[in-house]
């Protein structure tokens, strides 16, 4: 009971080390790119899994019937907006990331992170 | 009106954004328009303070007029986002307004020759929507948004010469060290609300109970805000991003860094201001850290050949100062007597010094941008020769190299002494360090100085004249600050320094909305 409970939690912090890990191990800049994301998708979901009370009424008021007034019984509203805000930024990062991923490809041949080093020193 | 200034102040630079890309292939209509908005913006953040020093904090509910009362239940929590300006607030909000006010002017004629004006000016004032957003919020996930409008558009901006590999390397080395940081924010923020349920800084910091949980949250908040204002060992993106950037965005790019060094004193002082045992770790390791990022951003600029990564490292050398005038402060923040003594003083040097070094850095950056402009490089052995062709610039420059090493009577002068003459009653072995890497600083700009303006002519610069006058006026702004703040230095502590400082100590006050709860 107490792991399927926290089991989102689980997957959060998995997903946060594979993030990590994809992030400082890989060479690639789109897998670079896909690590962040996946970073993000673990925040999100992170996010998501707060609020969320078993067996309570979706956050939608003028549908809901009248014990949802009660304590733990609708899911939290704020975290699915926060959730919401945070993919659209998201999507923004992204677009920029590898836009910024084909102008390095172009002008430097190659999308290895061992290559793209003028600027140093 | 002058209720909703917190509001109009984002309102403008954002209304401003979206109306800019209009002036499609009109570039010199677009950078105008940006000059108007960001001048009208530089006006609302100098009356704002105003109005914060003269009638207290100011708090602005959105869809509300108070932040106690929200529901017709008597349900007395703060649901609604709501900002709120203090004396640190309106201290950071001056220095982005002025500073994208001074770039935009500088960016005038800096960039007559690049393509895609009307974008690079919806960016720059975007960064400064996001800058002044993110230090008025009392929202911790309105921070977290803001936080992330500042880092797309400054990355995007770095990365503006798309016709150079190396400025979309820096850009997005800048834009995955933001994105990291900011998702590790909202990490915490969900932590945060997961435990008390809400958003709200200041109620957050009345609950606060410090578990372990809470400290994981100090922890990523730290590290997060840390590696976004450039602090060893995170400070490898700074050099790359400031050194390819237009040198038009220096001054707004500067003060989004300090934007994240302000979140990171707000969430030490008021977030987690009542929890009286740990802080002081927190404010040593601040100090270390400000030590150590002094001292090495210094040996790193003291070998660069680059005029701008050499002053891109200073910029993240002169961070150490900020860290270590206000880690001073927070490490006797519960030592009321020991506060008093020498806590303000360290901690007034600190904030000081951050509007300080954002007026005198972005003047160094300012020439060295002009620099590029007469000589097209950046190479300090190429130059030579260029103080009689360039009077004013030469002039800029020695004014902004004097006051970052901190000779009076130039503002740097001011603030590095107050936290010289505080950290040392501390431990006198870290403001020995801050000393030594005054006299570095000094030494690596008589480098610059001796290699570009002084030597005899060289012959492919024959042909070379002063930068035109908009380059002038923006570096003469801030040079006339850069004496201004040095000879008068009582007067801008007591005016915008101290009640920044006190807004910082006293997080009682920001905790009950400065009298409304």
């Amino acid at each position: 009971m107490n792991v399927l409970t926290n089991f989102p939690f689980i997957v959060v912090a998995l997903l946060l080390a594979i993030g990590f890990y994809t992030i400082g191990f890989k060479k690639n800049l789109i897998k670079i790119v896909i690590g962040i994301e996946i970073i993000e998708g673990a925040v999100n979901l992170f996010l998501v899994a707060l609020g969320y009370v078993k067996g309570a009424y979706v956050p939608i008021y003028t549908l809901a019937p009248k014990e949802a007034a009660e304590v733990n019984k609708m899911v939290l509203p704020t975290p699915q907006a926060l959730t919401l805000t945070s993919i659209v930024i998201g999507v923004a990062v992204t677009a920029l990331m590898l836009a910024f991923a084909v102008n390095i490809y172009r002008h430097y041949g190659t999308l290895d992170v061992r290559n793209i080093r003028r600027l140093r020193g | 009106m002058i209720e909703h200034l917190p509001a109009l102040v984002i309102a403008i630079p954002l209304f401003g954004a979206f109306i800019t890309p209009l002036f499609r292939k009109r570039y010199n209509l677009a950078a105008l328009w940006a000059i108007l908005i960001s001048g009208l913006t530089l006006v609302l953040v100098l009356l704002l303070e105003y109005q914060v020093l003269t009638k207290g904090m100011m708090i602005y509910v959105f869809g509300a007029d108070k932040p106690t009362l929200v529901l017709p239940s008597g349900y007395r929590v703060p649901i609604r986002i709501m900002f709120q300006v203090d004396g640190i607030g309106a201290f950071m909000a001056i220095s982005a307004g002025l500073m994208s006010f001074v770039g935009a002017v500088y960016s005038y004629s800096h960039l007559q020759k690049e393509t895609g004006l009307e974008k690079y000016y919806t960016l720059l004032l975007l960064l400064t929507a996001g800058i002044l957003g993110m230090v008025l919020t009392g929202d911790l996930f309105n921070l977290f948004v803001f936080l992330e409008i500042a880092s797309i558009a400054g990355s995007a901006l770095v990365g503006f010469r798309n016709y150079r590999g190396e400025a979309s390397e820096a850009g997005i080395k800048y834009l995955i060290v933001s994105s990291v940081a900011s998702l590790m924010v909202l990490f915490a923020v969900g932590i945060l609300y997961g435990q008390y349920g809400h958003l709200n800084l200041a109620y957050l910091s009345k609950q606060i109970t410090f578990n372990p949980l809470d400290m994981i949250a100090l922890g990523l908040l730290f590290t997060s805000f840390a590696m976004k204002c450039g602090s060893v060992p995170m400070h490898y993106w700074v050099p790359d991003a400031y050194t390819e950037v237009p040198s038009g965005i220096n001054p707004p790019l500067l003060v989004s860094t300090y934007a994240s060094l302000y979140a990171l004193f707000r969430v030490s002082f008021t977030l987690f201001g009542k929890i009286t045992i740990d802080m002081a770790t927190v404010g040593w390791i601040m100090s270390i850290l400000g030590v150590l990022t002094m001292f090495i951003g210094v040996t790193m600029a003291l070998v660069q050949k680059d005029v701008k990564r050499l002053m891109s490292y200073h910029a993240i050398s002169q961070t150490g100062y900020m860290l270590l005038g206000v880690g001073v402060g927070l490490t006797v923040f519960h030592d009321k007597q020991a506060l008093i003594e020498f806590g303000r003083t360290a901690m007034a040097g600190g904030v000081f010094h951050i509007i300080n070094h954002i007026i005198y850095k972005s003047l160094l950056l300012l020439t060295a941008g002009a620099l590029f402009y007469v000589t097209g490089t950046r190479n300090l052995n190429e130059m030579g020769g260029l103080a009689r062709k360039m009077p004013i610039t030469t002039i800029s420059f020695m004014v902004g190299a004097a006051a970052i090493s901190g000779i009076p009577p130039f503002n740097g002068f001011a603030s590095k002494f107050l936290i010289y003459e505080a950290v040392y009653k501390l431990n006198p072995l870290l403001a020995i360090f801050a000393m030594v890497t005054s006299i570095l600083t000094l030494a690596s700009f008589v480098k610059v100085f001796a290699s570009a303006f002084l030597g005899p002519p060289l012959e492919k610069y024959e042909k070379v004249r002063e930068v035109p006058k908009p380059m002038i006026v923006a570096m003469v702004i801030l040079a006339a600050l850069c004496v201004l703040f040095g000879l008068f230095p009582d007067f801008v502590l007591d005016k915008i320094v101290y009640p920044a400082v006190d807004a910082l100590i006293n997080f009682i006050q920001y905790q009950s909305w400065g009298g409304l709860a």
